[in-house]
């Protein structure tokens, strides 16, 4: 069996295509001059957004859109995306599916490898082919402090990539594509119902381009308001290490690190935060980080470009007070 | 309820040391604990045991050294604990894992709930409870921040999906992987010390040990470890950190330093 070309999902269950798939669709653009084939795109989707999906996947880079149109209360149904991305692969015999790592994608990606018997790579940084023409899946392990280079055996290569590490190319509303339409069986699917959305998330740390980050050095609940007060005048975001989450004084959408978000932001400003593994694992991608501990011994100052020894409280008004001196 | 907990016996990875050179690591600088992540699924298990009786079984693959990992789990309130532990299971990835497992899951006969944490600390991948769920035919919800209800038959979550948290029903039989913090209900979740009467019977207790002959009824032994494994790992080295060269400053200095970067970095003008 001749297993050729790329295959992207895009993860659009909230009604609009994860800008994650974009990037990958890019990727796979770079990548396809040495796996040869053509860039495929699989979605599910209902029917009246169907053509908006295949237009934009074209401009962003796929040759070919392959949709599965679904009723509507099957669009967050993960089982009915997994019925849909096994069809796509055993229709198109990818050599390549690359798959948006975020808890979505990672969620069933897994299933899709398992069904298939296939293997499956988690979480990459970067995707490359070697001069044998192998894929070749780097990713983190050991809460990011092992980088491994991993090669996948069997057909396809499944690979899971964390959304933001690659561009999202300029998209190209002239180019041609085409669009296919598929049909599945929602078979298993009943197993599962998703009732409604709980809560939508207020803050995307993922995102942020400015992180006012706080950690134990932060003595009261009451107290975060002045670091709350500090993000707001620079336009950060407020974000936090894992035990202020521990102790239910900030949300788990705020926590930065291995068991939380993943961020790189262009700046990264940590208070109070001694730098322990997890919380390092979560922020070590940043552009610039400042860090303010009371302890000149804290871990997270070889992880910064500019360390203050000092009292968070102090600097943290100080720099305030600095800020409505200049207005 | 018949309740099975994965746990996976990890490095504790606050002491763990890497060697550099080779990109592995150094197995002795760390003995093996049960997954923080997979804590709050043995406090789950206990909670629904708690509701509807039962018995909690764990699971791990792991080598022979890993022994007191899941005495602290029966200390913690596993009934049962079971230990795949065979080099032919060795090097196995991912999918060679969660075969192996749910071979073993089989071989156990029938479960109402299988609870897992997300992922572990040291492989990363939040992979192996979903895969799991494949090979066992049976849904799963990945990512779960609340168990907002169980009854016999279905169990209702929340789960992270990224862009926001969704309110999933699943029927029983299921497969839950649990992220932390952790809501049972509307008790926050948080996994405490196991009592020292409780760590001294667990001292006692048995754990059973299973090899690759012992699941060959309810498997194909050729795909168990590495043999089994469609991915090989070609190259690793140790992520060193970024070469920033950091400036030390203090007091007085640092904030008009802060507020330097702020300016350079165009956060403020």
């Amino acid at each position: 069996m001749n297993w050729r070309g790329v295959l992207v999902y895009a993860e659009n269950y909230s009604g609009r295509i994860h800008r994650a798939s974009f990037e990958l669709l890019g990727k796979a653009r770079e990548l396809l001059p040495r796996i040869s084939g053509e860039l495929f795109a699989v979605t599910v989707t209902s029917e009246n957004k169907a053509e908006e999906y295949s237009r934009e996947l074209i401009a962003y880079g796929a040759d070919k859109v392959v949709e599965y149109v679904v009723e509507e209360n099957h669009l967050t149904n993960p089982l009915i995306h997994r019925n849909a991305l096994i069809d796509a692969i055993k229709y198109i015999k990818p050599k390549l599916v690359l798959v948006p790592a975020t808890p979505w994608g990672r969620s069933i990606a897994p299933r899709v490898a398992a069904s298939i018997g296939t293997g499956i790579t988690a979480d990459c940084l970067d995707v490359y082919v070697d001069d044998e023409g192998n894929i070749v899946q780097v990713r983190p392990a050991f809460t990011g402090n092992i980088i491994a280079h991993i090669k996948t055996l069997t057909n396809p290569v499944i690979t899971t990539v964390r959304p933001g590490v690659f561009q999202v190319p300029s998209p190209d509303y002239g180019r041609k594509g085409e669009a296919l339409i598929r049909s599945i069986e929602a078979s298993g699917a009943d197993k599962l119902r998703v009732l409604r959305v709980a809560r939508v998330k207020t803050v995307k740390l993922s995102e942020a381009d400015v992180i006012v980050s706080i950690g134990k050095g932060v003595r009261s609940r009451e107290d975060i308001k002045l670091f709350e007060e500090l993000a707001r005048e620079i336009g950060a975001q407020l974000a936090c290490s894992k035990p202020l989450v521990d102790m239910g004084w900030m949300e788990r959408d705020r926590q930065v690190g291995f068991s939380g978000n993943i961020v790189k932001p262009r700046l990264y400003i940590a208070l109070g935060i001694s730098g322990a593994p997890q919380h390092i694992a979560g922020m070590r991608d940043s552009k610039y980080v400042v860090s303010v501990n009371i302890d000149p011994s804290a871990p997270i100052a070889k992880y910064s470009d500019l360390f203050v020894v000092g009292d968070i409280y102090d600097v943290a008004k100080k720099i305030l007070q600095a800020l409505r001196n200049l207005k | 309820m018949n309740i099975l907990v994965l746990i996976k016996p990890t490095p504790d990875i606050t002491k763990v040391r890497f060697d550099v050179e080779k990109g592995v690591v150094d197995r002795g600088s760390a003995s093996l604990e049960i997954n923080p992540f997979d804590l709050y699924a043995i406090e789950v298990a206990k909670r629904i045991k708690r509701v509807f009786g039962g018995f909690i079984t764990s699971l791990s693959m792991a080598p022979p050294h890993a022994e007191p990992a899941l005495r602290d789990a029966i200390a913690r309130g596993v009934d049962r604990a079971i230990l795949l532990s065979d080099r032919r299971f060795a090097g196995a990835d991912t999918w060679a894992t969660s075969y192996t497992l749910a071979s073993a899951i089989r071989k156990l006969g029938s479960f109402n709930i299988i609870l897992c944490g997300e992922k572990s600390v040291d492989g990363d991948t939040a992979h192996v409870g979903p895969e799991v769920a494949e090979f066992l035919g049976i849904p799963h919800v990945s990512f779960v921040t609340r168990i907002i209800d169980v009854s016999v038959d279905k169990v209702i979550v929340e789960s992270d999906f990224g862009e926001a948290y969704y309110e999933v029903e699943l029927k029983l039989p299921a497969l839950i992987a649990l992220s932390r913090p952790v809501i049972f209900r509307d008790e926050f979740i948080e996994p405490s010390m196991p009592k020292v009467s409780d760590v001294l019977r667990a001292k006692k207790a048995k754990i059973d040990v299973w090899s690759a002959d012992q699941l060959a009824d309810v498997a194909d032994v050729s795909k168990f470890g590495l043999n089994g494994s469609p991915t090989r790992v070609v190259r690793a080295y140790y992520a060193l950190e970024k070469g920033r060269e950091t400036r030390v400053v203090k007091g007085e200095e640092g904030v008009n330093m802060i507020l330097s970067v702020l300016r350079e970095t165009g956060v403020i003008s």
